[in-house]
């Protein structure tokens, strides 16, 4: 007897074949997709439109519904790969692997949206664009090890000894994430402090906090979305010469 | 909110939302984009690797 319930042992299987996964995912992304439009619908007519002007911010506040979510899922997708890349490392599962690798780009470009949007943010509410304070460069940090995961992924010839060594990178990089999540608590700095995720009641007006929810859950399946179009690159690359890609080659053309 | 230039000024911060959103959505598309390309790229060039093989 195994500690882990059957059916979900039957999924892992599955799961961690190639073609199971590559055919997993053409069926989950039309209702992703379809999902994550009605999401992102919903929570900009809410954001921009029906969310009321800030009694000290203006409109300005508005960037928030990118910048906090984009902000958020920076964290989150670095998380991911880091997990996956550990359990590629341990059980050198493929997929886990190639949905490690394939974060990467996705988590730079939310982190590069937090920045550019926090910049657009700081300069009419603090007067600059940027400054070098506790979260801001912790931030970019998690942008260079971002980059740094993907281009060491590149100089690499042998894949599985590529994602070996982005998988110890990543899990290096973890040490980074508490710190720019408490980065406001344990330094002084001119970024405010948490508004939604504290302890008790988040600090914000509800028609502000629904449509902010919307878009961060958007956002979640719009990575798995992207996530899932790059891993399949992916896997088709590094399995060009096995049977199941061979077949999908000639069904194609 | 009054009028669709009114929307569009953003309480004079236009300027900063307007490109905050349309940056978001340039990096976010090309997410996208880019691996449906490399997909479809992919995909011919294997297929063309089979048929050499075959010759």
């Amino acid at each position: 007897m195994s500690i882990v319930p059957a059916p979900l042992l039957r999924f892992y299987h599955r799961m961690a074949s190639p073609p199971h996964f590559y055919s997993f995912t053409d069926k989950l992304l039309p209702w992703f997709v379809v999902i994550f439009v009605l999401l992102v619908v919903a929570g900009l007519y809410g954001g921009l439109y029906l969310a009321p002007t800030d009694y000290q911010q203006g409109d300005s506040y508005r960037i928030i519904y990118i910048h906090v979510p984009a902000a958020w899922m920076s964290l989150f997708i670095y998380v991911v790969m880091a997990i996956s890349g550990a359990i590629g490392l341990i059980w050198r599962m493929k997929i886990a692997d190639v949905v490690a690798i394939s974060s990467a780009p996705i988590g730079a470009s939310f982190t590069l949206i937090a920045l550019v949007t926090g910049s657009l943010w700081g300069k009419p509410m603090w007067g600059t664009w940027w400054v070098w304070d506790a979260r801001l460069t912790s931030e970019l940090i998690l942008l260079f090890l971002y980059l740094g995961v993907i281009s060491l992924y590149g100089a690499i010839e042998d894949k599985r000894t590529a994602s070996r060594a982005v998988s110890i990178l990543a899990l290096v990089g973890v040490v980074n994430i508490p710190i720019i999540h408490y980065s406001v608590e344990w330094w002084n700095t001119l970024h405010q402090g948490p508004t939604v995720a504290k302890m008790g009641k988040p600090s914000m007006h509800i028609d502000m906090l629904i449509p902010l929810l919307l878009m961060a859950t958007a956002f979640k399946f719009y990575y798995a979305i992207a996530m899932m179009l790059a891993a399949k690159v992916e896997l088709l690359s590094r399995e060009q010469n096995s049977q199941w890609v061979k077949k999908i080659v000639e069904e194609k053309s | 909110m009054n009028s669709f230039a009114e929307f569009l000024g953003m309480g004079g911060y236009g300027m900063y939302v307007w490109p905050a959103y349309g940056i978001a959505f340039v990096v976010l598309l090309l997410n996208v984009v880019l691996p449906l390309i490399q997909r479809k790229k992919l995909l011919r060039d294997l297929a063309l690797k089979q048929k050499r093989k075959q010759q």
